[in-house]
């Protein structure tokens, strides 16, 4: 019973914080409602057992990915709304729409799924996180090493792009030399 | 190093083809001509040893020289067969085109394409011996395709000449009568592929001897499509009715080139075909479509030589009396006389292309004036021309001891011999009409007073050397017929044995006497008439018959109303209606199609991310929708 | 009783959302809180299809994604503050610079 309700409590809340992600004016607000629905979506990692990508989505998204964007909100102007020209919203609801409503017919539909066996199932009495382990520097030891590359290389390359000349603002049209002919002079 | 003289004979008019091409566009040089005539005699000698060479031993040479078509069960080789009768034609063939080539250095002598003339000309030696030799079917259409080709470019030389309308002709350019003549042979040359296609589909091969071994075993109903096909093509070819206009059209042509293609080889290649292929044609089953040819045969031969009688063009009378003459072979051929139709066609091929070699000179002579009412008296001025003339004439109309006399009349006893009497009759009354137009012609150029006078024309000889180049084929036209009981003994060994009946025999001089005498009288009623001076006789030239054969019994005038003007209008309908319409219009529809959507597709790439992301979005949807849709059918 | 359905239906909503998001703001973050949005729909699905049928390997995934997700913010960021730095906005009218 208590799932039923966490279950409609966690989407409503959900589908209501990600629409004002999207239709807020103001980056404060669109930010905070991101993280929030993010949140509640490990809420529902939870509710379905898996433990563990819970805990990864509130430490990865919510604790690193959110932090990122916080920061890098300092480098914009946050506090003004965006103005933006929204032209053809019609055509957005209406293609919005339309891929809610064939994906949701979709998924409303009856699944055969008597042909679908587990090819890593869960076991009885083991913890998620052990599971999860074990699964993980098995079968996908090499998906998770490449992983960790990616994210290695995603790393340097965040540093290089926004650590070079911080000192130096490039809003005002400058060329490069003009930039070096001002160094030389100093 | 028999076989080396085969393609000796064969290639050597490629060689100067090809030679005289490398100097196609470049000015006038003498010894292109030179060097030509040369290789061309070079081809006539070993072509002549080859023939001695058959002769002594009886044993044809059959080279080949590679394989050229092998595709599953189809194998065709580039094969040559020489054998009595290919030898015959190749050595008639080099021996005429040798004398034509050097007459042609005398007579191309002011031409600008001096070069290119001898390029064409031995290309269509190249084209005729390739014909004439090859030990298959389909190496003879294609000999067949290139003589038509070269007879193509020859009558057309000269193409910028423009329509020149004379009193006696009808206006006609060159460029049109080579198309003429390239089409009417298109459509019998269809005739030949079917036949050609027959043979191979209930034969499986093309090759002469295999062919023949199997044509016992085919049905009736084969035989006589395949002969009747074949015949449609040397129809075309060799100018019978109905598809004999373009033959005296063809005298558009440079003189020479009538002397040697549309006279003495290529219209001779029909001829050639029905004497090749007379197992076919000599069969029981097939008797009908023979009968047909000697029967179409010697109705040509009355037709032809009926609008000869009146035809004031010095050419088109001898291209009318070429077209009769073919018509004497058919009938021999028809009848199963095959080695007498060969023997006429090499008789015919000297004597007429000395005729059109002598009417060069009176052309050359009159500065291309061709109307013999314009003539007379020459025989002051040309004299070596008006004895040869004269011999060929005589030779043409069958006096005895010239050539013509022993072929021709060897058929005329034919037509006898066979029992189609009325077939006789009608060889006989076209002998004497033969001679009547023959001696009108020369009586009209050489004898009686010098009208061209009046047109401020001073004529003159042609040069020595050319004169002296034509004495073989005089020699020939005089003395050929004696060759005719060796050449009967030398080609009966391939072609079947045609004998006289007793009674024929114990008869042979009177019909030879009835030939004769209606030959002396169309000479002498012509010499009566013509000989002392033209006179023009008004209610003769109006009255109907006059006109009738002056117009070629209007056949010209009936294609152009009836084929070629509805032809034309049709395809103007077509071209207007459907191509214009439906087919431009559908191909520039796609090309509009493409342009128009290639313009409004442009304006997608706005250079704006966003608009980017929103088509990807609409792909995306529509990948959707195609995949809910094929969940839902699938 | 909560099923499979209940939950990959949920997921497509949150998609929507998302894709509504990406086409409708001009503004390169929001473009990216959007993208956070689907990719987190995906994950509600992936998650759900493991539990429903026993089975891990949607949770790898799941996994895979958040380590994507990660990597994109980390260069996706950078980018944008160059970007930001260049031209002093992230709207995308204004950045139109490609335009064939």
């Amino acid at each position: 019973m208590y799932e039923v309700v966490a279950f409609y409590l966690f989407s409503g809340l959900t589908i209501g914080l990600f629409l004002v992600t999207v239709m807020s004016k103001n980056i404060l607000y669109a930010m905070t409602s991101l993280a929030a629905g993010m949140v509640l979506i490990s809420g529902f990692f939870f509710i379905l057992g898996a433990d563990f990508l819970g805990v990864v989505q509130l430490i990865a998204y919510v604790g690193a990915v959110m932090a990122l964007y916080s920061f890098a909100m300092m480098f914009f102007d946050a506090t003004r709304d965006i103005k933006e020209k929204n032209t053809n919203s019609a055509l957005v609801f209406l293609l919005g729409g339309l891929s809610a409503l064939v994906l949701v017919l979709m998924f409303a539909a009856p699944i055969h799924s008597d042909a679908i066996t587990a090819l890593y199932p869960m076991h009885e009495g083991v913890g998620n996180a052990q599971d999860v382990g074990i699964v993980l520097f098995t079968k996908y030891l090499i998906p998770f090493e490449v992983a960790a590359l990616m994210l290695l290389v995603a790393m340097i390359a965040g540093i290089i792009l926004a650590g070079k000349k911080m000192d130096q603002s490039l809003t005002e049209d400058m060329s490069a030399d003009e930039i070096l002919i001002q160094k030389d002079e100093k | 190093m028999m076989e080396n003289l085969v393609y000796i004979a064969l290639f050597a008019p490629l060689v100067s083809s090809l030679f005289s091409a490398l100097f196609g566009m470049s000015k006038r040089q003498t010894f292109v001509g030179v060097i030509a005539s040369t290789l061309l005699f070079i081809s006539f000698l070993a072509s002549a040893t080859l023939a001695s060479h058959i002769v002594s031993t009886g044993t044809p040479i059959h080279v080949t020289m590679m394989d050229w078509i092998s595709a599953g069960d189809l194998s065709i080789p580039f094969g040559f067969l020489v054998d009595q009768v290919s030898v015959t034609m190749m050595t008639v063939v080099t021996l005429v085109s040798t004398v034509v080539h050097i007459y042609s250095i005398g007579y191309m002598d002011h031409d600008k394409s001096f070069n290119r003339f001898f390029s064409y000309l031995s290309a269509f030696v190249f084209s005729m011996m390739i014909l004439v030799m090859s030990d298959n079917f389909a190496g003879l259409f294609i000999g067949w395709e290139g003589v038509g080709v070269c007879s193509w470019l020859l009558i057309g030389f000269w193409y910028h000449k423009a329509d020149v309308s004379r009193e006696e002709n009808p206006s006609i350019s060159p460029s049109w009568a080579a198309n003429e003549a390239f089409i009417v042979n298109r459509i019998a040359d269809l005739g030949m592929l079917v036949g050609l296609f027959i043979l191979y589909w209930n034969t499986g091969s093309l090759q002469y001897d295999v062919v023949f071994e199997t044509l016992p075993s085919l049905s009736g109903s084969v035989l006589n499509a395949a002969a009747i096909f074949l015949f449609i093509g040397a129809m075309g070819k060799s100018a019978q009715f109905p598809l004999h206009t373009w033959l005296t059209d063809a005298m558009e042509g440079p003189t020479p080139v009538s002397a040697l293609i549309h006279a003495a080889t290529m219209v001779t290649a029909g001829v050639f075909l029905v004497i090749r292929a007379n197992p076919l044609f000599g069969m029981e089953e097939v008797a009908g479509v023979s009968y047909f040819i000697a029967a179409l045969g010697t109705f040509v031969a009355f037709f032809a030589a009926s609008m000869a009688l009146v035809n004031r063009d010095l050419k088109r009378i001898i291209a009318f009396s070429t077209l009769s003459q073919l018509g004497y072979m058919f009938a021999a051929a028809g009848l199963g006389a095959y080695w007498i139709a060969l023997f006429h066609l090499a008789a015919h091929a000297f004597f007429k292309a000395l005729l059109f070699l002598g009417a060069g000179n009176v052309m050359h002579a009159m500065h291309d004036e061709l109307d013999i009412f314009k003539m007379g008296g020459l025989k002051k001025v040309m004299r070596p021309t008006y004895i040869y003339m004269g011999l060929a004439s005589l030779a043409l109309a069958g006096i005895p001891f010239f050539a013509g006399f022993f072929s021709k009349d060897a058929i005329i006893e034919t037509a006898w011999n066979e029992g189609t009497l009325v077939l006789w009759a009608i060889l006989v009354i076209t002998a004497g009409m033969t001679a009547f137009y023959s001696f009108r012609q020369v009586f009209l150029t050489f004898e009686g007073d010098e009208r061209y006078k009046a047109f401020d024309i001073h004529p003159h000889e042609m040069y020595k050397f050319v004169l002296i180049a034509m004495s073989p084929l005089a020699l020939l036209a005089v003395v050929a017929g004696f060759g005719m009981g060796s050449f009967e003994h030398f080609v009966t060994t391939l072609l079947p044995e045609y004998h006289m009946s007793e009674h024929t025999h114990h008869i042979a001089w009177l019909l030879g006497l009835v030939v004769l005498v209606v030959a002396v009288g169309g000479i002498a009623y012509a010499y009566k008439k013509y000989a002392k001076g033209l006179k023009r006789d008004e209610a003769l030239e109006n009255s109907f018959i006059y006109q009738l054969l002056a117009n070629q019994y209007y056949i010209p005038q009936f294609y152009e109303a009836f084929i070629t003007k509805p032809y034309a209008m049709l395809s103007e309908i077509l071209w207007k209606e459907v191509d214009m319409k439906i087919v431009d219009a559908t191909v520039d529809g796609i090309a509009k199609l493409l342009y128009k959507s290639g313009d409004g597709a442009r304006r997608m790439q706005s250079g704006n991310l966003s608009n980017y992301l929103n088509w990807m979005a609409v792909g995306a949807v529509l990948l959707l929708l195609v995949a809910a849709f094929s969940a839902m059918l699938g | 009783m909560i099923g499979l359905s209940h939950y990959l239906i949920v997921s497509a909503l949150i998609f929507s959302i998302g894709l509504v998001g990406v086409l409708r703001r001009r503004n390169l973050l929001m473009l990216f809180f959007a993208t956070e949005v689907m990719l987190n729909a995906v994950n509600i699905a992936f998650a759900a299809i493991s539990h429903y049928y026993n089975d891990l390997t949607g949770q790898m995934f799941a996994f895979f994604i958040i380590a994507i997700a990660a990597s994109e913010v980390a260069v996706g960021l950078g980018i944008l503050i160059v970007l930001y730095k260049k031209h002093g906005t992230l709207d995308l009218d204004d950045l139109a610079k490609m335009r064939g």
